[in-house]
């Protein structure tokens, strides 16, 4: 692996990230801001309308994501170098956060007790080279504590599929 | 006395056996909360409360402030083991247990950890017991304006006193602020900010944003520094314990100094983090072997964890009296109370006496059933670490997932459990503050009616804030608080040299 070219070349830049974050904070504030005028912002017969406490938080918003980006732009070149996450480092976070969004999805197609047993399998076998012993082990026997602690023991309903309606539940 | 009386009826409704073995699951809980990564003080209480919706509630805020206890105990032992701090207050436990572990004296270490964060947690529990009944028979008395001016010195605090770029410390806070506002105006009933998404008709609820934020958020960390645990045994044998406990009135000085430090920062929310570092530095400026620090000093140890439990323990002061969380952990707590139809703040010390002094004694039995379980199961703990994190990881998502959901019964919340998930990491690696974002999102509403409140009174003059030395007194020195960054950066300024910011660990 050819690391130390990885490091040099291949990272997000911190100033990018903190310019890309200031602006969306300021267009939250500008949202907050919109929206504060339509429903009112001003000072009715009966006191200050829903508007007005908000109003005053988006401007506070928009001021310090200006605050961030004006911070960053008078220092661009001097931060130039500052890394927030090398692509090498930000990999297994992608490899967390992509199987994760799967998962989400999945527990709505098809309950959070098939989709648990897979996810976890899942990462187990691709991330954690486990072989398919110890994986069958952790993904189906975690579901099943969570079943009996939920469903049973505590009675929490949670979201099911056609695997637990075929059991009959 | 009167005080004693009601400990004393305190300790007769905490001490059934029920509510004995709730603490001691608490405990075991918290501690194993602490210990995984992901998973801390806060998010765990979340993903737990609705587990105690079905129970009474003093039985409930007894097992979920003991898992707090517990939580707070747990981040030391992966602190001095593995190098790795557990919970952010514990980051300056490392700087002196992990090089005592190395050297081999893990024992004392831990011993010292758990003795000085159950001496730091008794001197916040003594203080409470006597301080809670007076500021809730003082707050009685107040009115929106007051309110709104301890929520002000709330907030000003976090800008105060954190150790992050003021501006961030604002920005993350106010973020809260305008997601506490999406939803139904509790004052109007009009509709704001939901731009015609009825998802967004709830509002956030900060239940879910502590589980994404703390909870994803810190596994995605975790997975980009690519933690392997390579930890340091850590067995405890009486021997020890005992040899610890004769050396360690030697730091009464420091413990003292720690455990005020932990309660100021605890009771102004400064917080346990901030409480542990400042705890650590003054130590080290005190002590006549300055340069030993970091080596493994048995105070540097002592220092912090007295001052983070301190501190965590004393955060329930104004959740209780005032109504106004000290910490994250507070926070959720406070969400459950309201849960269960409680409504903390003075009027509970009245209508509530029970509950009250059954969660006060319960926190002198839990913080003691805690240090004996903690100082007995350790190796424990430790052996649960080395469980690799390819299988933690998935396991530890499944259980946020599941706490997100239970919040309301809405895949809604599970999808923004990953949004804040993303946001959590952000913002960390940007060094933007979470714990203000949390409070605002649970004090947003709070904080809204009595200002708007304060308004009505006064006609829309800001001069309300103003118009008795209390409240006057209370807004003046938020705003003290508030600039005191800028005197700060005027001092250095003009060649006076601040102090050290203690190191990252």
């Amino acid at each position: 692996m050819a690391e130390k070219n990885e490091a040099t070349s291949g990272f997000i830049q911190t100033r990018w990230m903190e310019v890309a974050v200031g602006v969306l904070i300021a267009l939250l504030g500008a949202l907050v801001v919109v929206d504060s005028h339509r429903v009112g912002a001003a000072w009715a017969e009966d006191g200050p309308q829903s508007g007005y406490f908000p109003n005053g938080i988006g401007w506070i918003l928009v001021a310090c994501g200006a605050w961030v980006v004006f911070q960053q732009v008078r220092r661009w070149r001097a931060n130039a170098g500052n890394v927030f996450v090398t692509y090498a480092d930000f990999k297994p976070v992608l490899a967390m956060l992509l199987p994760t969004i799967g998962y989400i999805v999945l527990i709505g197609l098809i309950g959070i007790y098939v989709a648990s047993a897979i996810f976890i399998a899942g990462f187990m076998l691709f991330q954690g080279k486990y072989k398919w012993f110890p994986t069958l082990c952790v993904s189906v026997g975690v579901p099943l504590v969570i079943f009996v602690l939920f469903e049973i023991w505590f009675l929490v309903p949670l979201p099911k599929g056609p695997v637990e309606h075929m059991l009959g539940f | 006395m009167e005080d004693i009386g009601n400990l004393m009826h305190g300790f007769a409704v905490a001490l059934t056996w029920k509510n004995l073995l709730f603490m001691f699951v608490g405990i075991l809980l918290g501690v194993l909360i602490g210990v995984l990564p992901g998973l801390g003080g806060a998010n765990g209480v979340a993903i737990l409360l609705p587990l105690t919706f079905t129970m009474p509630p003093t039985s409930a805020i007894i097992m979920l402030s003991c898992i707090y206890w517990g939580a707070l105990f747990g981040g030391a032992i992966t602190s001095i083991l593995f190098n790795i701090p557990g919970e952010p207050w514990s980051v300056a436990t490392t700087f002196d247990g992990y090089p005592m572990a190395q050297k081999g004296r893990a024992g004392e270490a831990l011993t010292a950890a758990f003795t000085s964060s159950f001496v730091g947690a008794f001197f916040a529990i003594v203080l409470i017991t006597f301080l809670a009944p007076l500021v809730a028979k003082f707050a009685l008395k107040f009115g929106p304006p007051e309110y709104f001016a301890i929520q002000l010195l709330t907030f000003c605090s976090f800008v105060g006193m954190g150790r992050e770029p003021p501006v961030k410390t604002i920005a993350a806070m106010m973020i809260g602020f305008a997601l506490a506002a999406v939803g139904i105006d509790t004052v109007t009933g009009t509709l704001r900010m939901t731009y015609g998404m009825p998802a967004l008709l709830q509002g956030f609820d900060f239940l879910v944003a502590v589980i994404g934020l703390f909870g994803l958020g810190e596994i995605f960390l975790t997975m980009e520094e690519g933690l392997s645990f390579k930890g340091k045994s850590g067995r405890i044998d009486p021997k020890i314990v005992w040899k610890t406990w004769k050396e360690l009135p030697r730091y009464w000085a420091t413990s003292l100094r720690a455990c005020l430090v932990g309660c100021w920062m605890g009771i102004t929310p400064g917080g346990a983090t901030p409480a542990s570092f400042m705890s650590y530095g003054m130590a080290r400026r005190f002590a006549k072997n300055r340069d030993k620090f970091g080596e493994g000093e048995i105070e540097g140890v002592v220092a912090p964890e007295t001052a983070a439990h301190a501190a965590g323990t004393s955060a329930l002061l104004p959740m209780l009296t005032l109504g106004i969380p000290g910490s994250p952990t507070a926070a959720v707590l406070l969400g459950g109370l309201l849960i269960w139809g409680l409504q903390p703040g003075p009027l509970l010390f009245v209508e509530k006496k029970d509950f009250v002094w059954g969660l006060i004694a319960s926190m002198y039995l839990g913080n003691i059933v805690g240090l004996i379980v903690v100082l007995t199961t350790v190796p424990w703990w430790a052996a649960i670490l080395r469980i690799p994190f390819a299988i933690i990881a998935p396991v530890i998502v499944v259980i946020c997932a599941i706490g997100a959901y239970t919040v309301h019964n809405n895949m809604f919340d599970v999808v923004m459990m990953v949004v804040f998930g993303v946001i959590g990491y952000v913002f960390k690696k940007l060094k933007y503050p979470l714990a203000p974002f949390v409070l605002a999102l649970v004090l947003g509403d709070m904080a809204e009616t009595s200002f708007r409140q304060s308004m009505l009174l006064s006609g829309g003059n800001m001069g309300i804030f103003w118009s008795n030395p209390l409240v006057g007194s209370i807004v003046t020195l938020a705003l003290v608080i508030l600039c005191w960054p800028l005197v700060g950066k005027l001092r250095s300024r003009g060649g006076g040299g601040g102090t050290p910011a203690p190191k990252e660990a």
